[in-house]
């Protein structure tokens, strides 16, 4: 008996911190929907708090980060993911940095290629007084 | 010539990327809720506490599913048109008290009238997570299934029920 207490009372302060912790991980995932560019770690709005809540209660009561979210995408749609997932509504979303960054390698480069001087062509006489000056 | 043409174009690719992002409103995140069944709640109402009700009660007819708080400002504005609706016949409205507190609600009620065929009272705002609320005022077109067809975002204006919502619920009495 006084062992089981025991091993309760180290383990429960453990389990509690470790849902902590999740949860805290999972907030910074997630976008508040009052002030969209805060996270649900950041947001100070009543909404935030009930949805810290939520996750709080959710992890506790076994779900798993993957469940939690799907909660919430199913409510808030897509928008509560910092990290959206690969959809054909999003790939412009993913593509577009590197779209970008190619388009401006592009560009560079018929920047460089255009600036590149042609190697001057020297007449036999032109060489002749060449070689007299470098004597 | 040729180069500025280019930049021209570019250029005015990116101004018409900027008008359409500045006119688009962030605040208006597409629900998606929209074509699935409303969310069940059992909720008591706001006037009766001892009494519940359920969306289920609801099926069959098409209504509207309006969620509104006596701490909201918006609220206030669009109680004139949310009242005109309910009064119209067209659909009767259904009141979602949000996150609210009996004793300020009520009096809020008996000070700018009301509206709603009946109200519940969802004091942790639970249901409203449910439904995805997080912008007070929200309106929900239900159809006779019991499917959402339609949320709006914000006050109600005249301009929004003359356009989107009005049409839609002829639409859907009329199926």
């Amino acid at each position: 008996m006084r062992h089981a207490l025991l091993v309760l009372l180290v383990a429960l302060p453990c389990w509690a911190q470790d849902i902590e912790q999740r949860a805290m991980a999972l907030e910074r995932e997630l976008r508040c929907l009052v002030c969209q560019n805060q996270t649900l770690a950041e947001s100070n709005a009543p909404l935030a708090m009930d949805l810290r809540n939520q996750i709080r209660e959710q992890l506790a009561a076994g779900k798993s980060e993957r469940e939690v979210v799907d909660y919430l995408v199913a409510r808030y749609g897509d928008f509560v993911r910092y990290r959206p997932p690969l959809r054909a509504s999003t790939a412009l979303l993913w593509a577009g940095p590197f779209v970008f960054l190619i388009g401006g390698f592009y560009v560079l480069a018929r920047f460089l290629r255009r600036r590149r001087v042609p190697r001057p062509q020297l007449t036999s006489a032109e060489r002749e007084r060449a070689a007299k000056l470098l004597e | 010539m040729k180069r500025l043409g280019w930049t021209l174009a570019v250029f005015v690719a990116l101004v018409a990327l900027l008008a359409i992002g500045l006119r688009l409103n962030p605040r208006e995140v597409p629900s998606p809720l929209i074509g699935k069944p409303a969310p069940a709640f059992e909720l008591p109402l706001l006037m009766m506490p001892d009494k519940r009700f359920s969306e289920r009660e609801m099926l069959g007819q098409v209504w509207l599913l309006n969620v509104w708080a006596s701490w909201c400002p918006p609220c206030l504005v669009e109680h004139p048109v949310v009242t005109r609706i309910a009064q119209s016949g067209l659909v009767p409205v259904v009141g979602l008290n949000y996150k609210d507190a009996r004793e300020e609600a009520l009096p809020w009620l008996a000070r700018n009238g009301n509206p709603y065929r009946l109200i519940v009272y969802d004091a942790d705002g639970r249901i409203g997570i449910d439904y995805g609320v997080y912008g007070v005022p929200e309106t929900y077109v239900i159809d006779r299934q019991g499917v959402i067809r339609y949320k709006h975002i914000g006050p109600l204006t005249a301009d929004v029920v003359q356009q989107k919502v009005e049409p839609l619920v002829k639409q859907l009495v009329a199926q």
